[in-house]
């Protein structure tokens, strides 16, 4: 008995204390995180999808348009859209997870996490954290096929992609949970997915090079998140930037933010 | 001199809530309710669907802000201190937040790192809760496999995992067979008694009811009685007498004029009268008929006759099967947009 009245004591002030540092509750960051993981993992349909799409845009259209298509003097079509396949595999990973949101919410565990004391920015760090994890690792899986596509990878390589491909998933997760915070049925995100996702990917560089283009196009690139994503990705697993690495990196961050104060703001306006 | 005792009215309400009110556009769901519930009691929330439990809950639990009054949760302010009070309580929804992707002790993990209960205890804390509710040998296995009783059971354990002041239980037994929801509330008792805690829960079960020290009776928003059970029940008088003679006419008519019974009322061969205490009135009725009684019993009033007398209508009480609720779940999907 004695036990127990101490420690509703030590709970209840080390919850007040996270509470008034406002922004960072590592624990519960950590616990939603790792919830993310072990329900990706769980579900292993998630990640066989994953292969298989990006398989068969990798080697159906790599392979099927090499001979006609050849995108950058001295590199391959096949070579070219790879890092575009990693990002498919990042854009698609990162909704997904950001629309587990909704249904957290249709079956009830958002409730138990609103009504635990803990900050709500720690609950949208947590899920972009989670989001990008399950993203990236599928990613992973699509650089498994770099000697099949052709792509040279050195451990220097490995290591800034799998760092880039991580923050640009982080910056596809946020996105996405602007997008599902507040949304209460899948029906609109599935026509938000068609309206963002695919001009997203097909605008961002991912598929054919952007010399040339209509300025219209151009400009769309440039407020594209994703085109600085596959520019940075592309850029240390092959060498062809489009643009400094220190600009993508700058953008990906920045939008991660803004991603992250808005859903922040939808979120705790609910009620 | 007298003896100066103790702490608990000194503490005064560890739930006070005043004038609380919730619209939702045109709809008013909880109209300006009142009422306080004392540390270590168990209160009770009486209503039929829609009558404003759930949203009563949600602003006591910080899930909803009031359109309009106030409440106070062991003295700290549902809308202005919601981190102090979200703490102090435990809640079961009135429908699953489990993890159903997640094992048993998984959930329970989960809920110790959100509420930070000390490293040093979670283990032993998990354990203990598991075995309470019996669910110690299921702790591996996906919530997904388990029965409706047991993830309401899990569910319970989880709520009282960081040792809550207040509980919130949310309908706690809906949906579950007669015996698990007996199982249900003596765990509930134990852990009363383990730990002092205050509950405060919402049904339309009159049985259920039946275990709240004192009850609120509410609809439309609106508490229109509050007392024990026992007390509702006096109000809608006596007990009701049923029997069954060899000749009722003739002994309706010694009912009335040996023992003062007023009105009494023959239907189905049987008849029935209200009196003030029906086990001592049995005796005295059987001595003072000559006609030879048959079958005689004695039915105490129950509340959802205290519901009817004070509502003119009777609360539904039957269970919406598993299936119903998830139909009915599917067809909100479209619409519920908040
Ligand atoms: N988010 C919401 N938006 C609009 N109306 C709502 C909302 N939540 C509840 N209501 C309405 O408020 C009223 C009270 O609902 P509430 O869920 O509190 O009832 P309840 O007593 O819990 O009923 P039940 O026994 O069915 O659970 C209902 O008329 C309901 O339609
Ligand atoms: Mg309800």
């Amino acid at each position: 008995m004695s036990i127990y009245v101490e420690t509703r004591r030590i709970s209840g002030r080390r919850g007040l204390t996270a509470v008034a540092l406002g922004m960072l509750d590592p624990e519960a960051i950590w616990m939603i995180w790792q919830r993310d993981l072990v329900r990706f993992l769980r579900q292993p349909a998630r990640l066989y999808g994953s292969i298989v799409r990006s398989a068969v845009w990798l080697f159906a259209l790599g392979l099927g348009l090499r001979q006609s298509f050849v995108p950058v003097p001295g590199m391959s079509y096949t070579e070219f859209i790879f890092p575009g396949v990693i990002a498919m595999a990042l854009i698609f990973g990162s909704l997904q997870s950001a629309i587990s949101v909704i249904w957290d919410r249709e079956f009830g565990f958002l409730k138990e996490v609103m009504v635990a004391p803990i900050p709500r920015s720690s609950v949208l760090l947590g899920k972009a954290l989670g989001g990008a994890s399950t993203a990236t690792l599928q990613g992973i899986v699509v650089l498994l096929f770099a000697p099949l596509a052709g792509v040279h990878l050195t451990p220097v390589s490995v290591v800034e992609g799998l760092a880039l491909m991580f923050l640009t998933s982080i910056a596809m997760t946020t996105l996405g949970l602007v997008i599902a915070v507040r949304m209460t049925d899948f029906e609109g995100f599935g026509s938000l997915q068609n309206m963002v996702v695919m001009p997203m990917y097909l605008l961002s560089g991912a598929m054919f090079p952007t010399q040339g283009l209509p300025v219209w196009m151009n400009t769309f690139l440039a407020a594209n998140p994703l085109s600085y994503g596959v520019s940075a990705v592309r850029g240390v697993l092959l060498g062809y930037y489009t643009h400094p690495l220190v600009l993508d990196v700058a953008v990906l961050g920045g939008f991660s933010l803004v991603m992250l104060s808005i859903s922040l703001w939808l979120l705790e306006r609910e009620g | 001199m007298a003896e100066v005792s103790v702490p608990l009215a000194v503490n005064g309400p560890i739930i006070r809530v005043e004038g609380l009110k919730k619209s939702f556009g045109e709809i008013t769901a909880v109209d300006g309710v009142s009422f306080e519930v004392q540390p270590g009691e168990i209160f009770g929330f009486l209503g039929p669907n829609g009558a404003g439990k759930t949203t009563t809950i949600k602003m006591l639990c910080t899930l909803l802000r009031p359109t309009a009054g106030k409440a106070t949760i062991d003295g700290h302010d549902v809308v202005t201190e919601a981190a102090a009070v979200r703490s102090g309580i435990g809640i079961v929804f009135q429908d699953s937040t489990l993890d159903e992707y997640l094992t048993a002790e998984q959930n329970l993990r989960y809920h110790a790192m959100i509420y930070h209960i000390p490293r040093s205890q979670r283990e032993d804390r998990i354990k203990r809760m598991l075995e309470l509710v019996d669910l110690a040998d299921r702790r591996s296995d996906v919530v997904r496999t388990f029965s409706g009783g047991m993830k309401r059971r899990l569910e319970i354990a989880r709520s009282l995992l960081h040792l809550p002041r207040v509980l919130f239980l949310d309908e706690p037994t809906i949906g579950l067979d007669p015996q698990t929801r007996h199982y249900v509330w003596e765990y509930l008792r134990e852990m009363r008694r383990q730990q002092s805690i205050t509950i405060f829960l919402t049904t339309h079960y009159m049985d259920e009811a039946e275990n709240a020290d004192r009850i609120a009776i509410i609809d439309y928003g609106r508490i229109i009685a509050l007392d024990t059970p026992a007390a509702l029940k006096r109000m809608v008088g006596g007990d009701l007498v049923t029997l069954s003679t060899a000749d009722n006419q003739r002994a309706r008519t010694e009912i009335s004029g040996r023992l003062g019974v007023e009105k009494v009322v023959q239907a189905d061969g049987y008849l029935t009268f209200e009196v003030e205490s029906g086990e001592s009135f049995i005796p005295r009725l059987v001595a003072a008929l000559d006609v030879p009684v048959r079958t005689v019993s004695v039915r105490i009033p129950g509340l959802d006759d205290v519901f009817l007398r004070l509502t003119g209508k009777a609360i539904r009480d039957e269970d919406a099967g598993s299936t119903d609720r998830l139909k009915s779940r599917l067809r909100q999907r479209g619409r519920i947009r908040r």
